[in-house]
């Protein structure tokens, strides 16, 4: 057993997480129509790489090529493309976007991907591609292109961590994953430890998670080879955040504005893993997720596996339609989710639960605040040991850069600080909007560095240009004015000589032309 | 004499461990022109009266041209400016035109008749296009600085505000007064 280590700060939050565990995962059937946002992670438009109107099968790439890092946008079941539509995206800017409108014929053909059983005797490339292929993204939330994670840090991964804790509140996806189907994940855990040629495999669970916890020992006591170990961590906020965990398991630290892979770990979620071990086993390309859909303002709350492209409103439907306690519908957990106004929205990859809260139900993140009193308190829970009071005041004043001196791009959103925050003060909010405009910013800086290459570049062109123009001016009045040029002069001579010549056939011919013509 | 000595060596030797480490902990310090330069927009639109960013960052390093006169930078470019040259901040030059959002230009390819002119006159070669063909612009590298619209004879160019994306939108800020 690994002696654990406390990450700094954390808050301990009531789960709320019973009201959708009592039933098992229910598979959603397909809906009328699938909504597939063209959009890729670094929000850049994808090209659709179909005609309208072209059949499709279940895993059949139909967007991309915007961003060399993403996979492919596949098609979640068989079906035909009907058109594209502006349809608003999951995303917290509530903007829409380019769609697919996917019409199921009912058959989930899926294309041909062969079963990959024996991947021990593959080579890490043939692994990852197929992970591309599949289209597997982080479903744990950030939605980060799986093969791309696995790319970068080649043969210096030594500690592959399996994610299980999910300290949100509400959110049990992937516990109710843990629960049914710890073959899958641990399978998938093998594949990513092989691939990485990891040392070490761990899979972290929450210490209250029992009947997850029963499920994994179960499945791991019938594997005979038994590489994988279990760690149970303890239940607090934000503990299933990567880098907490990571200072929890390995008593490590992920330096600032690095990523695991800096410091020889990997973290993947527990439903990448089994999405892992359904592609490269059975061949079957990412096509669904579980999603959670709580709060007090569904009918039936419950986990159910939804083809993405689904839209909100028929995954709400489908668990009872909503009751009359619904005011606010929020894509993610109460901390780190974001509210949303209508649920015309597309069931995406990092869509992990629907809360539908009734009033009073989470902390109201509207609500009036009053001044900063500096009590620190925000500081004492903050997981990544940052001072909020301090970042409040530059992001509020716009002094980014002082900001930034104060860690802000480490900030992970966790919402602690606003938990404990007497004032009510939004501070989280206050960081989105600093990260975003710091992002922005970055991005200005880009753009203005290439325009000034370009702009530099063409100014050497044209001076060069301008250089060789006067240079051949030059040259030919020189020529010209000393007249020594063998061309010209070779040509006046020739031009003398025939001359010459027509004189002199001309000359014998006799003066009575006209009179001819007069006859 | 002795303390003559003493002295006129430990100043020696203190000389050049002074000499030594100027040469040797130098911090290569940039020319002031790449430091203005690098706060301007790169906007290369002209509307400070130099055609282009560099002339300008240069006659602001030689004080020949005020730190208040481009648009496409607006207030921040100022300030910023005004904090790296020790100056007082000042508001924009209206003069020299007003700050606007970003745009980018954008050729109707109906009525385009392939004369040349804007890509001529494109600062960053950000138009492709040929003699008596279709003209486009290339979207990303176009900094929206007007210069292609006048010499234009058929009026096809126009300037587009930038449309929001996740790509390029801003998390709002929580509404200040109530804090």
């Amino acid at each position: 057993m690994l002696s654990l280590e406390r990450f700094f700060g954390g808050l301990f939050l009531d789960g709320n997480k019973r009201v959708s565990t009592q039933t098992p995962i229910r598979d959603m059937p397909l809906s009328q129509r699938l909504m597939i946002p063209l959009v890729q992670r670094n929000g850049l438009e994808a090209h659709e790489l179909l005609p309208i109107g072209s059949r499709v099968l279940k895993g059949t790439a139909i967007g991309g090529g915007s961003n060399p890092m993403d996979p492919w946008i596949l098609a979640p079941t068989s079906g035909y493309l009907k058109a594209i539509e502006q349809y608003t995206l999951p995303h917290p800017s509530g903007l829409s976007g380019k769609t697919w409108v996917l019409e199921p014929d009912g058959l989930d053909e899926p294309i041909h991907l062969p079963a990959l059983k024996h991947y021990h005797t593959l080579t890490t490339e043939a692994l990852i591609n197929r992970i591309e292929q599949a289209g597997i993204t982080g479903l744990g939330g950030a939605a980060f292109p799986t093969a791309a994670k696995f790319k970068s840090p080649l043969n210096a991964i030594d500690t592959l961590i399996i994610n299980g804790a999910e300290c949100e509140p509400y959110i049990t996806c992937d516990e109710a994953l843990m629960k049914e189907r710890p073959d899958l994940i641990l399978q998938g855990a093998y594949i990513a430890a092989h691939l990485l040629k990891a040392t070490q495999c761990l899979i972290a669970l929450e210490n209250d998670k029992y009947d997850a916890i029963g499920a994994v020992t179960t499945a791991l006591n019938a594997h005979k080879n038994r590489t994988i170990e279990l760690v149970k961590v303890p239940s607090i906020y934000p503990v299933g955040g990567e880098k907490q965990l990571i200072k929890t398991i390995t008593g490590r630290e992920v330096p600032s504005g690095g990523i695991p892979a800096d410091i020889g770990i990997l973290c993947i979620n527990v439903g990448t893993c089994a999405a892992i071990a359904r592609a490269v086993l059975c061949g079957e390309p990412l096509h669904s997720r579980i999603v959670t859909v709580t709060g007090q303002g569904v009918l039936n709350p419950q986990n159910v596996k939804v083809h993405f492209g689904t839209p909100l409103a028929d995954v709400i439907a489908f668990c009872g339609g909503y009751t009359e306690k619904a005011t606010q519908l929020i894509l993610g957990g109460p901390m780190m989710g974001f509210s949303v106004s209508t649920d015309e929205i597309p069931i995406a990859h990092n869509v992990n639960t629907l809360l539908i809260a009734g009033s009073k139900e989470i902390r109201d993140r509207e609500q009036p605040s009053s001044p900063c009193i500096r009590c620190g308190d925000c500081a004492t829970v903050c997981p990544m040991q940052l001072t909020p009071q301090q970042m409040y005041w530059y992001v509020k004043s716009d002094q980014l850069d002082r900001a930034v001196d104060y860690h802000l791009s480490d900030c992970i959103e966790c919402g602690s600080c606003d938990v404990v925050c007497p004032s009510h003060i939004p501070l989280t909010q206050f960081f989105r909007s600093g990260k975003t405009q710091l992002k922005l910013k970055e991005h200005g800086l880009q753009m203005a560095e290439r325009a000034r290459l370009r702009f530099e570049d063409r100014q050497v062109r044209l001076d060069a240009s301008e250089r060789e123009k006067a240079a051949a001016l030059l040259q030919r009045k020189t020529k010209l004015e000393q007249g020594t040029n063998p061309e010209i002069q070779q040509a006046i001579e020739r031009a003398k000589h025939k001359r010459a010549e027509k004189l002199k056939q001309v000359a014998p011919i006799p003066p009575q032309l006209n009179s001819g013509s007069e006859d | 004499m002795l303390a003559v000595l003493v002295v006129t060596i430990l100043f020696t030797g203190l000389a050049g461990l002074l000499a030594y480490s100027g040469q040797r902990l130098n911090i290569e310090t940039k020319p002031i022109t790449e430091s203005i330069n690098s706060l301007l927009p790169q906007t290369q639109c002209g509307q400070c009266g130099y055609p282009g960013c560099r002339p300008y960052a240069e006659a602001i390093s030689k004080q020949e041209a005020d730190i208040n006169r481009c648009p496409p930078g607006g207030e921040e470019t100022v300030r910023s400016l005004a904090e790296l040259l020790g100056l007082e901040f000042k508001p924009l030059d209206e003069a020299h035109g007003i700050a606007k959002p970003p745009q980018v230009a954008f050729i109707d390819e109906e009525r385009c008749i392939g004369c040349t002119l804007c890509i001529q006159a494109c600062p960053v070669d950000a138009i492709i296009g040929a003699s008596r063909l279709m003209h486009t612009i290339i979207t990303a590298e176009c900094t929206g600085c007007e210069l292609c619209i006048p010499p234009c004879p058929v009026d096809c160019i126009d300037l587009l505000a930038i449309p929001n994306t996740p790509a390029n939108w801003r998390s709002p800020s929580p509404e200040k007064s109530a804090c």
